[in-house]
């Protein structure tokens, strides 16, 4: 189990140095989104018009924060449920996204996606939202202001704690190291 | 008739919603602290210790828990002989909520029409169980709850015959699907009997035991315990990233069923295990 601190946006021969398993402190921009920003991300693809944000190098957080209350750069943070968004992550690893952080296990088109993209799935720990508000500096709504707590945010964050859930190679950590403690 | 002022129940759920998502409860607490010292997994360790450094975080801070501070359920037992004055009870509760969600900074995660959408705005509507009991007391549990431990719920409506071999089977498959969805260490509600909408409503009232406390029934009590053992050797883990912490507690609650019925269900709790008693 490595330990890596990295900044985004992140570049092919980082990711391929990540193995399932290794802890990670990710620095720099990253973007938030949940299930309908990503419908919206995918429809726009789909019609070849430009998106709000960029997707070639960057990383997307699956998270929808509770209100900033006074005072803080965002309200508590924690991660929400990935395989959501499975039906959509393939179109966008496609366009250039390399990196996703959320929680639990992936399915099979998007562990193909990411090997083909060389992209990598990290797993931030479910629930210990108000922690991870510590790493992030800043916060600003760049789209879908309408979507509330689902709207995608531009986030500054220094030393994000995750975890290499799914690697570019097809390394799971789940699997893995529920293998090691099952009787 | 004992009078009570719905503005007081309004005020009462407000402050619980907020310091249910800013606290948890002493069992929870001291179960997870313990399940620190004993994990054996690395990973699931540094899991356990970020988790109890959340929770300090979200205390001193008055910050929620989690983000999803969830949908909010409350199990009421209303006495007989109280009168409430002033309004109604269920709009006293949701005028509660809205309150609590809004002053707390609390997410509203409410979902207005199921398949049409839009946000109540205001994490309303609760949803209240209500039993009418005997006395002049009003007591309340407020539960919130979250959609990832939510959404691993499952029921089965399984023969008579399969006894408590189908039981086991259909708890540890349960746990060990819903891997680390549900943010483990999960406490585990099982309902058994009933009819098939009651079977769901106990299995999610056995959350509400604390953590560490004993089922009344010796037989059933029994039963919990070779649970918790057999959820705990799935490996699952921390966060589900392997290890021997999956669950902090197995609780059963049962109910009468039908001679060709034997309902089973299971509700999840995560480890953001969130809720607050009140009687007035
Ligand atoms: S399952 Fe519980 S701890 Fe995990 S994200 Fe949902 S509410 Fe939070």
């Amino acid at each position: 189990m490595a330990e890596y601190s990295l900044e985004t946006p992140l570049k092919d021969e980082e990711i391929r140095k990540l193995k399932a398993g290794d802890r990670v402190f990710l620095s720099g921009i990253i973007y938030t989104a949940r299930d309908s920003a990503h419908e919206r991300l995918v429809k726009l693809i789909e019609a070849g018009e430009e998106l709000p944000i960029p997707l070639e190098g960057q990383v997307i957080y699956y998270v929808g924060p509770a209100p900033t209350p006074p005072g803080k750069a965002i309200g508590s943070a924690g991660p929400t449920t990935s395989y959501r968004m499975d039906p959509y992550t393939p179109l966008l690893i496609e366009n250039g996204l390399k990196g996703m952080i959320g929680k639990g296990e992936r399915t099979e088109p998007v562990v193909d996606a990411m090997k083909k993209g060389t992209a990598v799935y990290f797993a931030a720990t479910g629930g210990v939202a108000a922690l991870i508000a510590r790493s992030v500096l800043s916060s600003e709504i760049v789209a879908y202001e309408d979507l509330g707590a689902e709207a995608i945010r531009r986030l500054e964050v220094k030393d994000f704690p995750i975890i290499v859930a799914q690697d570019c190679y097809g390394g799971n950590a789940y699997v893995e190291g529920q293998k090691k403690y099952a009787e | 008739m004992r009078e009570i002022e719905s503005s007081k129940i309004t005020e009462v759920v407000a402050k619980l919603c907020m310091e249910a998502n800013f606290e948890l409860e002493d069992d929870v607490q001291k179960s997870l602290e313990k399940a620190y010292e004993t994990e054996k997994s690395p990973v699931g360790r540094e899991v356990l210790k970020q988790i109890l450094d959340n929770s300090r975080i979200a205390s001193t801070e008055r910050v929620p828990i989690c983000q999803d501070t969830g949908m909010t359920v409350i199990f009421a037992e209303l006495g007989q002989d109280v009168h409430i004055v002033g309004g109604g009870f269920e709009d006293a509760i949701n005028e509660g909520v809205k309150k609590g969600y809004t002053e707390g900074y609390l997410r509203k995660s409410i979902v207005s029409d199921p398949v049409r959408g839009g946000n109540t705005g205001d994490n309303t509507p609760a949803v209240i169980h209500l039993d009418l009991v005997a006395g002049d007391k009003l007591r309340m549990y407020i539960v919130p709850k979250g959609g990832g431990s939510e959404n691993m719920s499952r029921i089965a409506m399984m023969k008579p015959a399969d006894g408590i071999e189908g039981i086991k089977k259909f708890v540890v498959d349960g746990v060990r699907e819903a891997s680390g969805n549900p943010c483990p260490p999960v406490t585990v509600g099982v309902g058994i009997g009933g009819s098939f909408e009651r079977c769901a409503q106990i299995s999610k009232k056995a959350l509400l035991r604390p953590i560490g406390s004993d089922n009344k029934d010796p037989f059933y009590d029994k039963l919990e315990k070779e649970l918790l053992i057999l959820v705990n050797k799935t490996g699952v883990g921390p966060a589900g990233l392997g290890g021997t912490t999956t669950a902090l507690a197995v609780h059963i609650e049962v109910a009468p069923r039908h001679i060709a019925s034997f309902p089973v269900a299971i509700n999840l709790n995560c480890h953001a295990a969130r809720h607050k008693f009140v009687e007035l």
